[in-house]
């Protein structure tokens, strides 16, 4: 009689539990999730776009961007994205050492990447630009500080994969909770990529 | 084997699949930032009209490079992609619905 769940295979590419439908459950479950964060981005995206010119004659985000500091840290957060997918892939290599580098590098990445957004956050209110300080900042405020607290909780879940593996209890064979913990970060710098591009490139 | 034994081992198939080298995700990752260099490059260099369009065609294409190869979208069950470009294309309706509501309606 076939089962809600079948063992665990290991042929070829790498090693997963298998269910009755072929797919893993938590790689599902985090698929639908991301799913539901496009909605969640696409309506903050809406709400700047909708009110980055109100400035009720003060500035605007515009007005005070860097764009080349924010270049950087785009260029960082892109590369934490190679430096996560190469962890998984020495974890499915059964190199644990490797994938621990990996791992950190990618923290550290994004790190780098949140230290640069409260530099930027605190400089835009050095120059008069605040949460309440007119329609366009708070939207810019929220939208950009939504995706800053991702990136903060992506930071915890790599943190914690570095812990687990450190401690002898993320190997090969679970390499499917670092795949999941990718997808989560690479989802992370996907939206970067539509927000450095519809919020800083595009001119207003 | 029973007819419901014969279709559950046939659905609980595994997707496995090889994934690309490490070599090919840093070639990769070199693709992403010759496009986001571009992207910055707009910033200094006057392109006039088409400035906006170039800006989301790159946009577009390092999205699509990130989800297909980084999150392994191209080699991974098709009901994974449904799921998130599903999402996607939601995202997208409240976009159109919220800014057309804001544009046409608003008092």
């Amino acid at each position: 009689m076939a089962t809600a769940t079948a063992p665990a295979v290991a042929t070829g590419g790498h090693e997963e539990h298998r269910t009755a439908t072929g797919m893993s459950n938590t790689k599902l479950a985090m698929w639908i999730f991301l799913g539901s964060e496009c909605l969640l981005f696409g309506g903050l995206i809406s709400s700047y776009l909708l009110y980055k010119t109100r400035g009720s004659g003060l500035p605007v985000p515009t007005d005070v961007f860097d764009i080349p500091f924010t270049s950087v840290s785009s260029f960082v957060l892109l590369m934490s994205s190679m430096t996560m997918v190469l962890a998984l892939s020495a974890l499915r290599r059964g190199d644990e050492a490797l994938s621990r580098v990996w791992t950190l590098a990618t923290a550290m990445l994004g790190g780098v990447f949140i230290g640069g957004q409260v530099y930027e956050f605190t400089t835009f209110l050095r120059e008069g630009l605040g949460f309440t300080t007119n329609p366009a900042s708070s939207a810019f405020f929220t939208l950009t500080g939504f995706h800053g607290v991702h990136v903060a909780l992506g930071i915890t879940m790599l943190m914690s994969t570095f812990v687990m593996s450190s401690k002898g209890k993320l190997h090969q064979e679970q390499s499917e909770t670092l795949e999941i913990v990718g997808l989560y970060w690479h989802f992370v710098d996907v939206v970067w990529i539509v927000l450095f591009t519809v919020v800083y490139l595009v001119p207003a | 084997m029973t007819a419901t034994e014969s279709v559950a081992e046939t659905e609980a198939t595994p997707d496995v699949h090889e994934h690309p080298s490490d070599w090919a995700y840093v070639k990769i990752a070199a693709i992403l930032a010759v496009i986001t260099g571009l992207e910055v490059s707009t910033y200094y260099v006057s392109i006039g009209k088409v400035l906006i369009p170039s800006l989301l065609v790159m946009m577009a294409l390092k999205f699509w490079i990130v989800i297909t190869w980084f999150m392994h979208l191209r080699f991974d069950g098709k009901i994974f992609k449904q799921l998130f470009l599903g999402g996607l294309f939601l995202a997208g309706v409240v976009f159109v619905v919220t800014l057309s509501t804001f544009q046409f309606w608003a008092s």
